[in-house]
């Protein structure tokens, strides 16, 4: 991410210090990570302290401090899921995407996620693919999911 | 600025207002056990040591006595069963963290905390925050702070900062009430020198 697009982002809430997660929510949305330079522009633009914005990134799962894959996969390990096999779920998705619980390949292609409770129990176990939910799914069903998003990005 | 009058041990004590309780009472020579309190900074209200039971309106309730602010007729107890049971898990908690801290074992003695109750967790700090707010408020370095949260949450150096600011002042390690600020420096200092070093060998070799 360049330094105009920082500027132009924080300029877009009038570098007021109180929008700090606000400008931090946009880049993570446009940028999908927030690095270290891009962390020092806004300090030093919004005159927030370093330590402040350390403290905010690290406490908001939101914010992620290392690069982020093109396709995010959440699979959840809440109870309602885990009764019905997240487990396995997450077995494939780690399997077919050769990525583990919150890690991200070299590639950029994929992160993995765990998360404990979607709010939707009822079509666990869920896992949400860039967004898009999806309920119900068995382990096949999982690696075709995965193979599509995989697709439509080449 | 108006008086308030309220009641401390059974003491009468006369405040002004905006005064906390726990002020009132140092005033009237009545002691609070406090460990995140510093007369330079802010009322935090971390440790938590502090808690009085206060009766007002007609309802008991426990307070921090850094942070609440004194009002007219309060009824307040610093010792109490409640209370003393209250600072004594406390300190429990503490001590599973940091059970050489002096500070600690010297008011675990006063209300006999067992430092062997919880597990020990090596984290050596108690999150006082005594380091952060007075580099971010006295000194107005911003050099350590806050990371992560729940369990996790832990005192650290900004590198960037630390390694300008940090060797010539060192005013936060006497503040900590553990030896945890000391480590974390000494760690971050540690992390700090090879970088400099294998900085070179990455520009040599492309």
């Amino acid at each position: 991410m360049d330094i105009g697009t920082v500027d132009q982002i924080i300029d877009k809430h009038h570098g007021e210090a109180s929008s700090l997660i606000q400008v931090l929510l946009e880049i993570q949305r446009q940028n999908k990570w927030l690095p270290k330079t891009v962390l020092t522009r806004v300090s030093e633009k919004l005159d927030v302290p370093m330590s402040q914005i350390q403290h905010i990134t690290t406490f908001y799962k939101t914010f992620s401090l290392v690069p982020k894959g093109r396709h995010e996969v959440h699979v959840c390990m809440g109870t309602a899921c885990h009764v019905r096999g997240a487990e396995r779920i997450l077995d494939t998705v780690e399997e077919v995407t050769g990525v583990k619980s919150g890690e991200t390949d070299p590639d950029l292609n994929f992160s993995v996620e765990t998360v404990n409770c979607l709010g939707c129990c009822a079509l666990g176990p869920v896992i949400v693919v860039d967004g898009e939910y999806h309920g119900n799914v068995e382990p096949a069903e999982t690696v075709e999911v995965l193979k599509n998003c995989d697709c439509s990005c080449e | 600025m108006s008086e308030i009058l309220l009641q401390i041990d059974g003491k009468k004590v006369t405040a002004k207002e905006g005064m906390t309780i726990l002020e009132a009472a140092r005033s009237v020579g009545v002691s609070i056990p406090t460990l995140c309190d510093h007369e330079k900074l802010a009322p935090y209200g971390a440790c938590r040591v502090c808690t009085v039971e206060a009766d007002a309106r007609g309802t008991t309730n426990l307070v921090a006595a850094c942070l609440q602010p004194v009002e007219n007729d309060l009824v307040v107890r610093t010792r109490s069963e409640k209370v003393d049971k209250i600072r004594k898990v406390l300190l429990e908690q503490m001590l599973a963290h940091a059970p050489d801290s002096e500070e600690l074992q010297e008011l675990a003695q006063v209300y006999g905390a067992d430092k062997d109750r919880f597990e020990a967790e090596s984290s050596f700090c108690i999150l006082c925050g005594l380091c952060v707010r007075y580099c971010a408020e006295v000194k107005k370095k911003h050099a350590v702070g806050f990371f992560d949260r729940g369990a996790k949450r832990e005192i650290d150096f900004i590198p960037e900062v630390a390694i300008r600011e940090c060797w010539d002042c060192k005013e936060c390690f006497p503040l900590c009430p553990t030896s945890a600020l000391q480590a974390a420096y000494v760690l971050t200092e540690a992390l700090m020198s090879p970088p400099a070093s294998s900085t070179k060998g990455c520009n040599s070799c492309g």
